[in-house]
C-alpha cells in the first residue's frame, strides 16, 4: 500500500500489510509484522514499529524493528533505533543511539530521547519505547 | 563495507569520489583493541561516537561488540557554526551539547576531532566528556603532531574499523582546517582527571591516545564514626 505526497497522517497508524509512505506522518506507526518504507519524498515525526523499514526519507522520531533498519543515501534518521540489524549507508544521516542487542517490541518504558529532534517527537499520549535492559 | 559501497562495487564502479565513499588509506592502529578491551569491562557497554556516522563501525560496535552506540557527529556542529560564521560561540555550544547524564558512557570514540579545535572550545568540550564517562570508562583520541599545512582544501576523515588493528582513513571535504597540534602535556591536562593508559606515536604524524577515568575512590563518610565518639 503506498501513502501518496499529498497525503498528511496526524494520529496513530496501523496496518497489517507493507506499507510505503511518501506522505508526512505526526504521531505513531505500528506495523509490526510487516516492512515499512518511508520514500524519498516521505516525513514521518512519529514514534515507529514495524518489521523492516528502510529510510529514503526523513524520520524524526524512535524506532522499534525486529528484523532491520536501513537508512539509505539521502536518508536521515533523528531518533533512537532499537532492531539487531542496522544498516546506515555513506550519505545517510542519523542522530541518535543504535542498539542491536535489545529485542524490538519487548516491553514499554519511555526512554530519554538522544537528541533534540527525536525529543520534539515524542508527543503526549504516544505509546513509549521498550525499554532499556 | 558502508552499503553504497557495497552497491558501487556491484555496479563496478570505480570513480566513487572521495566525498562519495572511496576506499581510503587503511592503517594499523595500536590502541583500538585496548580500548575494547576497556569496554569489556562494562556488562551493556555505551559507546558514544564523535565522528560521522559509518554504517560498518555500527555494525561492528553494535553486533560484534555489543556496544549501545550513540551518535553525535561533532564534525557536523563546527561546519554548521564555520558556514555561520560564529566559530567562537563553539565553546558555549560545547556546554549544552550532551544531553546524556553523567557517568553514564562506558567509552568515547572523539577519533581526530580535537584536531580542528581551539583551546577553549577543546576545554569544554573534554570537560563535558569527562563528565558523561563512566568511572573505569575509556576514551579514544587521535592527536595530529605535524603543524597544519595551509592547505587548500582542508577535510575531515571518517574513521573505518576494518577489523580490531586496522583503521581505514576515509577524507572527506571540510570547512575548517586543523588547527595547531597540542602539545603532550597539554593533552593530559586537557582531559584531567582521566589518566593517559596507552600513548602511540605514529610514523604518520599521529598520536593515538588512550584515557580512562579513575574508579571512583570510597567516599569518606560525611562524620566518621571517631569523630561521634
Amino acid at each position: 500500500m503506498n501513502i501518496g505526497k499529498s497525503v498528511v497522517i496526524k494520529g496513530e497508524l496501523n496496518g497489517s500489510e507493507d506499507l510505503t509512505i511518501e506522505g508526512r506522518v505526526e504521531g505513531k506507526i505500528e506495523i509490526k509484522d510487516h516492512s515499512l518504507t518511508i520514500g524519498s519524498n516521505g516525513k514521518i515525526k512519529a514514534q515507529v514499529f514495524a518489521k523492516a523499514l528502510i529510510v529514503l526519507g526523513e524520520v524524526n522520531g524512535n524506532i522499534a524493528a525486529s528484523e532491520i533498519v536501513e537508512i539509505r543515501d539521502g536518508g536521515s534518521v533523528d531518533g533512537d533505533i532499537v532492531s539487531p540489524r542496522v544498516a546506515i549507508a555513506e550519505g545517510a544521516h542519523f542522530r541518535g543511539s543504535v542498539d542491536m542487542q535489545r529485542k524490538a517490541g519487548q516491553e514499554s518504558t519511555p526512554p530519554k530521547p538522544a537528541s533534540p529532534g527525536a525529543r520534539q517527537a515524542q508527543m503526549p499520549g504516544q505509546v513509549a519505547q521498550p525499554t532499556v535492559r | 563495507m558502508v552499503l553504497s559501497d557495497f552497491f558501487a562495487r556491484l555496479r563496478g564502479d570505480d570513480d566513487v569520489t572521495a566525498s562519495g565513499g572511496t576506499d581510503g588509506l587503511i592503517k594499523p592502529t595500536k590502541v583500538l583493541t585496548r580500548f575494547l578491551a576497556g569496554l569489556d569491562a562494562s556488562q551493556h557497554p555505551v559507546l558514544l561516537d564523535l565522528g560521522p556516522v559509518v554504517g560498518s563501525n555500527v555494525t561492528f560496535f553494535g553486533g560484534e561488540v555489543g556496544c549501545k552506540i550513540l551518535i553525535e557527529d561533532l564534525s557536523k556542529d563546527i561546519e554548521r557554526h564555520v558556514s555561520q560564521s560564529k566559530i567562537a560561540e563553539l565553546p558555549d555550544f560545547f556546554e549544552q551539547r550532551f544531553p546524556q547524564d553523567s557517568e553514564t558512557v562506558s567509552g568515547i570514540l572523539c577519533w581526530d576531532i580535537f584536531d580542528y579545535l581551539e583551546r577553549a572550545a577543546a576545554d569544554r568540550l573534554a570537560r563535558q566528556l569527562t563528565r558523561v564517562l563512566q568511572p573505569g570508562g575509556v576514551l579514544l583520541a587521535f592527536f595530529s603532531t605535524a603543524d597544519p599545512q595551509s592547505t587548500i582544501h582542508p577535510t575531515y576523515t571518517r574513521h573505518v574499523v576494518v577489523d580490531r588493528s586496522h583503521l581505514e582513513y576515509r577524507p572527506y571535504k571540510a570547512a575548517r582546517a586543523k588547527q595547531r597540534p597540542l602539545l603532550n602535556r597539554d593533552i593530559q591536562r586537557l582531559f584531567e582527571p582521566l589518566r593517559v593508559t596507552e600513548n602511540f606515536l605514529l610514523k604518520t604524524h599521529q598520536r593515538e591516545v588512550l584515557f580512562r577515568k579513575p574508579a571512583q575512590t570510597a567516599q569518606v563518610p560525611f562524620e566518621s564514626p571517631l569523630a561521634m565518639r
